[in-house]
C-alpha cells in the first residue's frame, strides 16, 4: 500500500517535471482560453442590446432584458464559471493520447511493468492540471476581479460554495473516467478521432458550454429535460450553476450525488473496458 | 525445473485482407476478409537458468511473437509456458517483478525528461530498495559509459546512447530473465560491439537467463551458444553455432599461398574456385574431401601457408533459411493439395 503510494507519487512528481518542460506553450495556451469567452460576451451583449431597446420585448424575453430568468450580467458570470469548470473538467489530448498508445503498442508497457495504466493517466492528468492551475491562477483572478461588477449576488453561502467545489473536483473526476472510456474504444476501433469530435460537440452543446441549459428548448422535444439524465451537464453547467444559484436547496444536493454517481460509473465502465481491451489485444497480437 | 519451458505453443493471428484500390476499400467496409497467420506452430522449447539463447529467423518467422508469449503480452491458441514458474499471460506482478523485455525499436523512457527520472520510476516500479538502485544504476551506467549523460534529456541521445540507457532502465531491478528484441537494430558498429560486451559481461556476473533476437550474426556470434532457428513459425534447428556450420554447410573454405606462380594456372581448373590472387587461391571443398584434395596438391606443388576455414556464418545462415522457406512452401503446398 505504502510501496504503490511512494510510486504514484514519484509518477505524479515526474508528471509534473514533464509538464514545466513546456512553460511557454502553456502559457499562451492558457492565455487563449479567455478568447472564446470574450466572443461570447460581447456576442450577448449585442443581444441584449436588441431586446432591451423598446418595442422589440417579446413573449420569451422579460422586460428587463432577461433571457430565460439570465440577465445580461448573469450571462456573463456564467460564462466566467463556466471557464472555471472547464479548467477542472476539460482533458485535452487524453481520448487521442490512449489511442494512440493502444495503435503503436506503448500500451505494452502497462502489460509488461506491474503498473496500472490508467492510474497513471490520473496521476499525469492530475499534474498537468495542478500546473495549469499554477500558471493560469494569476490571470483568472485579474479577469474576475475586473468583472466582479457582474456578479451581482456577490459570494454565495459557505454551504452553496462548498458543493461548489465538490462539484468541480468531481467534474475533473468525470471528465477523466469519460474521455478515458472513449479513448480505451481504440482497442476496438483504434482510430478514435470522429468519436471523440462527436463527444465533443455533444459536450459543446449538452454541457452548458455552449450556452446556459435554461436556453435549450422544451418544445418540440424536451431536450431540456432529457439533458437531466445526461452526465454532460456536470461537466461546464453544473458548477457554474449551484455558484450562481439557479440551483439550489434539495436540487443542488440531488445534483451532487447524481454527479457521484456518474463518476462511478464511468470509473466501474473504465475499468471493464480495459479488461475487455487487453483481452482483446492479447488475443489479437500487436 | 527448467526457466523457461514451452510445449507445444502455437499463435495465430488473424489479418484483414485488403485487396487494393478504392472500390476494395469501400466493400471492405461491409465484409472483411482475413487471411490467417500461423506465427507460431507447435514450438516446444527448454530453457535452463543462466543460458544465453539466440532466435533467428528470417522476418516474420514468429520470433518476436514467441518473445511476446513468453513476456506476457498476448495470449496463445493453445500450449502452455512457464517461466520461472509462472504462466505469463496470467500478468502476475510477482512474475514481472522478475523479467525484463528490451525491444530495439521501441522508446520506453520519458522523451523529454533525462533518463534519470525514468530509472528512479523504475526503482518504485520495481520496489528496488534505495541503496541497492543506487549501486546498480551506477555500475550499469558505469559499464555502458553513459554516466555522464543521465542528467541529459532522453531527446536529446544519439539512438546508441538511448539504447544504453533503455538497457539500464530494464536492468536496474535485477530481472531474473531477460528477453532482447533486437537491442542492436539501427546502431553503428561501434556502439553495437559496446552493447554485445556488455551484455556478455552482465551475463557471465548475474548468470541470469537471456533470450535474444537479432538479425546481426555479429551479436550471435558474441553472445550465444544455443542458437534456435525459426522459420514459418516453427523451430527449425537448434543447438550450438558450430552445429550449424558443421550441419548446414558440408564445404570448408581452403586459401593456399603457393611458393611460385607457376602452379596457378593448374590449381584454378580446380572446381569451385573463388579467388585467385597470385600467388593464393581461395576454393571451396566439400568437407570430407580435404584431406584427399590437399594431398593431392601438396604432392604436386609447393606451398608454403593453408588455411581451412567454415564458410562465413551469414552464409550459412542464409542458406538455413532459404531451405527453412523452401520446406515451408512445400508443407504449405501439400497441405493445400491434402485438403
Amino acid at each position: 500500500m505504502l510501496e504503490s503510494a511512494i510510486t504514484w507519487w514519484t509518477f505524479f512528481k515526474i508528471s509534473i517535471n514533464e509538464r514545466l518542460v513546456y512553460r511557454a506553450d502553456f502559457m499562451l495556451g492558457t492565455l487563449m482560453r479567455f478568447l472564446p469567452t470574450l466572443t461570447q460576451i460581447f456576442l450577448w451583449w449585442a443581444i441584449y442590446d436588441v431586446i432591451s431597446s423598446p418595442g422589440s420585448a417579446d413573449s420569451t424575453t422579460g422586460p428587463d432584458g432577461d433571457i430565460a430568468g439570465f440577465k445580461y450580467g448573469d450571462m456573463v458570470a456564467y460564462y466566467l464559471l463556466v471557464i472555471i469548470s472547464r479548467a477542472f473538467s476539460s482533458m485535452p489530448g487524453l481520448t487521442g493520447g490512449i489511442a494512440n498508445q493502444i495503435r503503436n503498442g506503448e500500451v505494452k508497457k502497462f502489460l509488461i511493468q506491474p503498473v496500472d495504466m490508467q492510474g497513471c493517466l490520473l496521476m499525469q492528468r492530475i499534474a498537468h492540471k495542478l500546473v495549469y492551475y499554477l500558471v493560469a491562477t494569476l490571470p483568472f483572478a485579474l479577469v474576475f476581479f475586473l468583472c466582479r461588477g457582474f456578479f451581482v449576488n456577490g459570494w454565495p453561502a459557505a454551504d452553496v460554495l462548498i458543493v461548489f467545489f465538490l462539484s468541480l473536483a468531481l467534474s475533473f473526476l468525470l471528465g477523466f473516467f469519460l474521455e478515458t472510456c472513449i479513448g480505451l474504444i481504440g482497442f476496438w476501433f483504434l482510430e478514435v478521432t470522429s468519436l471523440t469530435f462527436i463527444y465533443m460537440l455533444m459536450n459543446f452543446l449538452l454541457s452548458g458550454h455552449m450556452f446556459p441549459l435554461e436556453l435549450l428548448p422544451s418544445e418540440p422535444v424536451n431536450i431540456r429535460a432529457w439533458v437531466e439524465f445526461l452526465p454532460f451537464q456536470f461537466l461546464a453547467y453544473f458548477p457554474a450553476a449551484v455558484f450562481l444559484g439557479k440551483i439550489e436547496g434539495a436540487e443542488m444536493y440531488r445534483g451532487l450525488i447524481s454527479e457521484v454517481a456518474w463518476v462511478l460509473f464511468f470509473v466501474v465502465l473504465s475499468r471493464v473496458l480495459w479488461w475487455k481491451g487487453i483481452k482483446r489485444y492479447s488475443g489479437f497480437g500487436g | 525445473m527448467p526457466t523457461i519451458e514451452i510445449k507445444n505453443l502455437s499463435k495465430t493471428y488473424r489479418v484483414y485482407q485488403k485487396q487494393e484500390g478504392v472500390l476494395a476499400s469501400v466493400k471492405g467496409l461491409f465484409h472483411r476478409e482475413y487471411r490467417e497467420v500461423h506465427a507460431v506452430r507447435n514450438i516446444d522449447l527448454t530453457v535452463e537458468q543462466g543460458e544465453f539463447v539466440a532466435f533467428l529467423g528470417p522476418n516474420g518467422a514468429g520470433k518476436t511473437t514467441t518473445l511476446k508469449l513468453l513476456s506476457g503480452v498476448i495470449n496463445p491458441d493453445h500450449g502452455t509456458v512457464t517461466v520461472m514458474g509462472y504462466v505469463p499471460w496470467e500478468r502476475e506482478n510477482e512474475y514481472r517483478r522478475k523479467f525484463a523485455l528490451v525491444m530495439g525499436q521501441k522508446n520506453q523512457l520519458w522523451w523529454d525528461l533525462p533518463a534519470m527520472e525514468s530509472f528512479r520510476l523504475n526503482q518504485h516500479i520495481y520496489r528496488v530498495p534505495r541503496e541497492e538502485f543506487e549501486r546498480t544504476r551506477d555500475e550499469l551506467s558505469d559499464m555502458l559509459d553513459v554516466t555522464r549523460l543521465l542528467g541529459r534529456p532522453v531527446r536529446e541521445l544519439s539512438l546508441g546512447e538511448r539504447m544504453k540507457m533503455e538497457l539500464i532502465a530494464a536492468l536496474l531491478h535485477k530481472p531474473d530473465v531477460l528477453f532482447l528484441d533486437e537491442p542492436t537494430i539501427g546502431l553503428d558498429v561501434v556502439a553495437q560491439h559496446k552493447i554485445q560486451e556488455f551484455l556478455k559481461e552482465y551475463q557471465r556476473e548475474r548468470k541470469n537467463t537471456i533470450l535474444l533476437t537479432s538479425h546481426y550474426m555479429k551479436d550471435i556470434e558474441a553472445l550465444c551458444k544455443r542458437v534456435v532457428i525459426i522459420a514459418n513459425g516453427s523451430i527449425y534447428h537448434d543447438g550450438s553455432l558450430e552445429d550449424i556450420v558443421d550441419q548446414f554447410s558440408g564445404d570448408k573454405i581452403v586459401t593456399l599461398h603457393l611458393h611460385d606462380d607457376g602452379g596457378l594456372d593448374s590449381l584454378s581448373g580446380l572446381p569451385n574456385v573463388m579467388e585467385v590472387e597470385a600467388p593464393k587461391i581461395k576454393f571451396r571443398v566439400p568437407r570430407d574431401e580435404v584431406g584427399k584434395v590437399l594431398s593431392r596438391i601438396l604432392a604436386a606443388h609447393s606451398v608454403d601457408d593453408i588455411v581451412v576455414e567454415d564458410p562465413p556464418l551469414e552464409e550459412v545462415i542464409s542458406n538455413v533459411f532459404s531451405q527453412a522457406e523452401e520446406k515451408g512452401r512445400q508443407e504449405a503446398s501439400q497441405a493445400a493439395t491434402g485438403s
